[in-house]
């Protein structure tokens, strides 16, 4: 069974009395170890889509199965647990604490996980993570003294720091330069293939979709190509421990 | 989560902005501030009055000579002449819940030392143990008159303070001879200064002198003292001229009508005085001491059953605690205000809140998609508004406590520091933190992570 699964997942908003269907029936499967790029113009869904994957929107139908569970009848506390244990998020736009250390901005998920870490794991944990995005040497220093790219690295840190099964990445060279914006993908393809994180790239940029192995095209809210990989594709297996 | 990890959280945050944090907490501190300065202030003022209270002595009763009335017309306290020095002898043997007693003979007029005079305020007449139940018997200086004095009529006398400033200059007054009413007294001691009364008198315009001397050589018959239209004793007035030879005045046996001699033929020397002074053991025997001076006295006048006692027994609590409910209302009513600023504070701290939530909304959503529960939300703002007011309110306790300080130096109003007061501010302000932290933590907890993601 594959790691992620959708099996018809509808989602549609109202708006007042109108009913605006977004997703009208995404069936699609990613592997252990996959590295998958989503791709879509602007309102195609894939913003949508990408939301239901990282559990923070519930689909109205349709099922999403993440390591063998459903997860579209979840309490959003269990939600939440979901999200800090088994996804990790790299947003846009990096979204990382000002006046808060680069430590400390890797550290925070781990503030909310169900086991109990000491804070010496805790920095621990932290500095190993920032240590294999190569930012070893930049420990204390706060977002506004870091560049773009080495903001996005932070981000990329923090987001692997719980060891989720799936790292969710939504438009992640979106706010950086071409060259910064090639480090961070090749960033991403080296803990895809040495440490075989399961990644899923949302982007609408084709340049940056041809670092996956996969690309899988949605649009108005229907896929078109790509929704499960192709037999013959060889899985790297194990994900990041 | 962990409480200490909540808290380190809500401290590095409130860290990120701490003018800010600063600016918020001001509310609070004005507040509590305020409430501890009011409370320290209060409070110090009734023990004050407390002091002043005990300054006319522990436990006091006061009793007084019956009241008569003359066809429907009150001759005021004192126109009877019931009490005598030996009721005060009797209540001194026989009421055990009374610890001193002491017979008082009132009088004003003129002292003279040298070409100083003056008119002291109160001149009294009594026994050493009055100034134990004045609680008086340290003296400035000097020694008090004895028992014997009293017996013996001695013309000695203590000074109060400011006699003694208005009459010697700042000489020392012990063994002089000053001239009251014109009888030469030694003055054998001077009286500690006690300052004024709750009524504004000064009692260290005193002189204290044994009754028996101040009865028969200066002042005359108390009924003079209110009955105006009798024609004016001599001794009660400080006009001489009515009374060119003083001292000869006033009759040691009251005048008898023929019936009355005939039905008497000894010689009776009836020796009223004007008031008696008695202190209870302790504040709860105050009831019992009432008690048994009434049986005493009406056993010493021969009442019977249903007849009216013929004298009147006051306790000084009731003066007390009237005095003391004026200061208690003005302070819980300058309270109340202090709690409407704290209110106001408050108000202040969700204000901040509100806004600090606004602004925070991305925070807030990134937290909640690397997967804080609304209750973690929930509590991380608490947690930030409670450690507000706490600490606003630490900084409150001691500035309410130095701005009492200053109160007390530069005012010299009497401060009394109230750990009451301290533990019900620190209870007030994490209160105020949590009754209007909760409304914004709520807001926050209850944002959408993909709305608050997006905000702007």
């Amino acid at each position: 069974m594959n790691l992620i699964e959708l099996r018809d997942i509808q989602k549609t908003y109202h708006m007042g009395d109108i009913a605006v269907p977004v997703l009208k029936g995404i069936s699609l499967g990613v592997a252990q170890g996959e590295m998958v790029a989503l791709m879509g113009a602007s309102g195609s869904g894939k913003s949508t889509l990408m939301n239901i994957l990282g559990c923070l929107d519930r689909p109205t139908s349709g099922e999403y199965w993440l390591e063998g569970q459903e997860m579209s009848r979840l309490s959003p506390d269990q939600r939440a647990l979901m999200r800090n244990c088994k996804l990790g998020f790299v947003f846009q736009s990096f979204n990382l604490l000002a006046r808060t250390s680069a430590l400390d901005n890797v550290a925070m998920p781990l503030m909310y996980t169900a086991e109990s870490l000491s804070e010496r794991q805790m920095r621990a944990r932290a500095e190993e993570m920032l240590r294999r995005v190569g930012l070893a040497d930049r420990l204390a220093y706060h977002p506004s003294q870091l560049s773009g790219g080495q903001q996005q690295r932070v981000a990329i840190a923090r987001a692997l720091v719980s060891r989720p099964t799936v790292l969710l990445a939504d438009e992640p060279t979106g706010n950086l330069d071409s060259r910064t914006s090639a480090e961070i993908l090749r960033l991403f393809q080296e803990l895809h293939e040495r440490d075989g994180i399961t990644i899923i790239l949302v982007t609408h940029d084709a340049n940056v979709a041809a670092h996956a192995k996969r690309a899988i095209h949605i649009h108005d809210g229907v896929i078109v190509d790509g929704a499960y990989s192709a037999p013959s594709a060889e899985m790297p297996t194990g994900g990041i421990q | 989560m962990k409480v200490y990890r909540t808290v380190r959280m809500a401290l590095k945050a409130l860290g990120r902005n701490p003018m800010r944090a600063l600016l918020t907490t001001l509310g609070i501190v004005i507040g509590i501030g305020a409430v501890i300065a009011m409370m320290e202030i209060g409070e110090g003022s009734s023990s004050a009055l407390q002091k002043t209270i005990a300054s006319m002595g522990a436990n006091v009763l006061l009793v007084f000579p019956g009241v008569t009335s003359t066809a429907g017309v009150s001759q005021g306290s004192g126109s009877r002449i019931t009490l005598t020095a030996q009721d005060c002898e009797a209540i001194a043997k026989e009421c055990p819940s009374v610890r001193a007693v002491a017979p008082t003979v009132r009088a004003r007029t003129q002292i003279v030392y040298g070409g100083e005079n003056c008119v002291p305020n109160q001149m009294t007449g009594t026994t050493p143990a009055w100034l134990v139940i004045r609680d008086w018997a340290n003296l400035a200086e000097g020694e008090c008159f004895t028992d014997r004095d009293v017996l013996s009529g001695a013309r000695v006398c203590l000074l109060g303070q400011t006699v003694v400033r208005e009459l010697f200059h700042g000489e020392s007054a012990v063994g002089k001879e000053i001239r009251i009413n014109n009888v030469p007294f030694r003055v054998v001691g001077v009286l500690a200064t006690k300052g004024a009364n709750m009524m504004g008198m000064d009692q260290d315009d005193a002189v204290v002198a044994p009754w028996t001397v101040i009865k028969y050589r200066v002042a005359g018959s108390t009924l003079s003292n209110t009955n105006q239209s009798a024609s004016s004793a001599s001794s009660d007035s400080s006009n001489m001229v009515s009374n060119p030879y003083p001292g000869e005045a006033p009759a040691l046996y009251p005048e008898q009508s023929s019936t009355q001699t005939q039905n008497n033929p000894m010689l009776v020397r009836f020796a009223n005085v004007d008031m008696l002074m008695a202190a209870a053991r302790s504040a709860e025997q105050i009831p019992s001491a009432i008690q048994e001076i009434t049986a005493v006295l009406r056993q010493q006048h021969r009442l019977r059953e249903g007849q009216e006692d013929d004298f009147d027994i006051r306790d000084t609590r009731e003066l007390t605690d009237t005095l003391s409910s004026t200061t208690t209302l003005m302070t819980n009513l300058l309270l109340a205000v202090a709690m409407i600023s704290l209110v106001v504070g408050g108000v202040g701290i969700m204000n901040i809140m509100l806004v600090s939530v606004t602004e925070r909304t991305r925070e807030i959503g990134l937290r909640m998609a690397v997967g804080a529960r609304a209750r973690d939300i929930l509590r991380q703002f608490l947690t930030e508004a409670v450690i507000l007011c706490l600490v606003g309110g630490a900084v409150g306790i001691l500035l309410g406590h130095g701005g009492s300080y200053l109160v007390e130096t530069l005012l010299r109003w009497p401060v009394k520091t109230s750990p009451t007061a301290i533990a019900a501010a620190v209870l007030v302000a994490a209160t105020i933190g949590i009754a209007f932290g909760y409304y914004p933590a709520w807001k926050a907890s209850r944002l959408d992570p993909i709305e608050a993601l997006r905000y702007e």
